[in-house]
């Protein structure tokens, strides 16, 4: 699992005392020794070799696969083009895709529509100067350092059938992980408790970097604690807000370990990445129509990664 | 500023109904919120026997048995070493390859940076899953010799886990690190050019003291996120007992079938790491997460 990381210029962590001299970088490439050119290619090129070579070209091998009808055990020259049938099977023919995209949609609307803005909520109550505010900090972001997987089994003892809690107090004897009705449900919850915290500590770290003197002039307008919230802070907290979005996108997108380690994402716990990986290291491999499904993903997310690095490099310029 | 979002200590003031309010509501969430951890540690020190007979909703049977049970039956012991012996490595290579491209990156402005930036941010955010099918191609050609890997393969070797999750993670550091290494005065680097220090003196000896505090949030972070990945793990390992302690859950299910309170023990053990990293470098965490969260 990983975390997706609000990238932007540091300040929670205060670097030693800026400068203003900011011009004349890399005017002195030609200063620069043979030596010094040469650990400076290495020093890039690396790394790059790396991301490139385990990140960029199997995403765009996955891209070029998705046209193919290889079976990943012919030999490669014997590929044969096919254009977009695989895409059209995947829509057509493959029952579990239309629960999936469902379900990653729902997964979405859930972070979105209702985890975030808890977590943005319980972020603005915590940003006032209340005693014991660390404590209720900690309690809430707790569950960000355990991994999806874990949350899998820790929810488990709730949603157990015979064993687990939640149908010792309501009496019942719903399958809560194995019923299709329910766990997508179930399993949402989990997802949020956790997204809140994350939300929460992204939000409260935006509170901290409004400017005090912009909500004190609404004060002195008159302006309701609400208002002001909804008129002022949240509007200048825009690129925060931008970050939250493509980290909820991004997320929701990214979701697997959670339904992997209950069901291996079937059975009404259907979603895109585990369908991607039942293609691959499943029972049948099929490469083409596997790669379709990852092309699809590959392109939501590249879509929201452009708007995420367009606002933070934006921001970093400023 | 000790931490990004503690709380300066707040004015004495009478406390209001609103305020009354407010720490109730608070204290009701927080208390919800570490509900489901709680319980599964009170269940982990409860005997199966007892919860059997009296169900979930009772007190008693108090036993540490579970944990002993749990770390044999999982071998947790060989897990956790295998969970130090890709997470170590996999970061120290990550701050160590991600702060030489960040340092190229803030210490000149050449018009490739931006384009260097991009690449490496974007390819932390990618879904992993879309790059699955290739990788695993990729992983199962590529030989290893025996004595690096008994799999004689990039699959299912500790070497393909610790090179996949570096290039992922390299992204995030990379931003971080050049973000925190352009605000580091540029007097510094004329400073050691007229010192005729070499560029890679420069990097090591000037630049890299100077970002300690960034580092240490990123190792904090990076600790955890590794430890705690559990894709790339589940589809590059075959062999068992190969499994970091993450993926090796999967396992655990099938083994504690029937008896959740096995289960609960074997979380809570899964969990420990993480959050002794949490409780001790809580501060680093919380910083690595939010960096920069608020230009104001």
């Amino acid at each position: 699992m990983s975390d997706l990381p609000l990238i932007q210029a540091d300040r929670a962590v205060p670097p030693p005392a800026a400068t203003t001299s900011t011009g004349g970088r890399g005017r002195r490439l030609r200063l620069l020794s043979r030596t010094d050119r040469v650990v400076i290619a290495l020093m890039v090129l690396v790394p790059l070799l790396l991301v490139v070579g385990l990140v960029w070209l199997p995403a765009t091998a996955t891209v070029l696969l998705s046209g193919t009808d290889w079976d990943g055990i012919g030999p490669v020259s014997e590929i044969e083009w096919v254009g977009a049938r695989n895409y059209a099977d995947v829509v057509n023919i493959y029952p579990p895709f239309v629960p999936a995209v469902q379900n990653n949609l729902l997964w979405l609307a859930a972070l979105f529509v209702v985890a975030t803005p808890i977590g943005m909520f319980l972020a603005v109550l915590l940003d006032k100067e209340i005693r014991g505010s660390r404590f209720y900090q900690t309690a809430l972001y707790l569950p960000v350092v355990l991994s999806l997987a874990l949350i899998g089994f820790i929810w488990q003892l709730i949603y157990s059938r015979d064993q687990g809690l939640l149908n010792a107090v309501l009496g019942t004897s719903v399958d809560w992980y194995g019923d299709p009705d329910v766990n997508i449900w179930a399993v949402l919850f989990a997802a949020g408790w956790r997204h809140v915290g994350y939300i929460m500590l992204l939000y409260l770290a935006g509170l901290k970097g409004v400017d005090p003197s912009l909500r004190e002039a609404a004060a002195v307008d008159g302006a309701s604690e609400t208002s002001t919230f909804f008129r002022v802070v949240f509007p200048v907290m825009r690129p925060i807000n931008i970050i939250v979005l493509v980290v909820t996108v991004i997320e929701s997108l990214r979701a697997f370990d959670l339904v992997w380690v209950i069901n291996k994402g079937r059975n009404g716990l259907e979603l895109l990445s585990a369908l991607v990986t039942s293609n691959v290291v499943g029972e049948a491999s099929r490469i083409g129509f596997g790669s379709a499904l990852a092309t699809i993903m590959l392109a939501v997310s590249l879509l929201f990664i452009t708007v995420y690095l367009a606002t933070v490099m934006r921001e970093d310029k400023r | 500023m000790s931490t990004a979002v503690q709380t300066p200590t707040p004015a004495r003031r009478p406390l209001r109904p609103a305020r009354m309010v407010l720490h109730l509501f608070l204290a009701a969430v927080a208390v919800g919120w570490l509900f489901p951890i709680l319980w599964a540690v009170l269940t982990s020190l409860r005997s199966y026997e007892y919860t059997a007979a009296n169900g979930y909703v009772s007190l008693g049977g108090w036993t540490f048995d579970n944990y002993v049970t749990a770390w044999q039956t999982a071998e947790f012991g060989k897990h956790f070493l295998n969970s130090a012996y890709i997470t170590v490595p996999a970061v120290l290579l990550t701050l160590f390859l991600a702060s030489m491209v960040a340092f190229v990156i803030a210490r000149f402005s050449w018009k490739t940076n931006i384009v260097l930036l991009g690449l490496f941010t974007a390819a932390n955010l990618l879904p992993q899953q879309a790059l699955l099918i290739p990788l695993f191609r990729l992983f199962t050609q590529v030989p290893l010799p025996a004595f690096m890997s008994d799999s004689e393969l990039l699959y299912d070797s500790y070497w393909g886990l610790i090179l996949v999750n570096v290039a992922f993670q390299c992204g995030f550091c990379v931003f971080v690190l050049s973000n925190y290494m352009k605000a580091l005065p540029r007097e510094l680097y004329e400073a050691a050019m007229v010192d005729g220090a070499s560029i890679w003196r420069q990097y090591w000896q000037v630049t890299m003291p100077l970002c300690r505090p960034a580092l240490a949030a990123l190792a904090t972070l990076e600790v955890t996120w590794i430890y705690n990945e559990f894709f790339w793990a589940t589809v590059l390992m075959r062999s068992g007992d190969k499994f970091p302690v993450t993926s090796s859950l999967n396992n655990l299910r099938g083994e504690f079938f029937t008896d959740n309170n096995l289960v609960s023990a074997g979380s809570v053990l899964v969990a420990i790491p993480t959050l002794v990293v949490f409780f001790l470098l809580q501060k680093q965490f919380v910083r690595g997460l939010t960096l920069g969260a608020s230009k104001g």
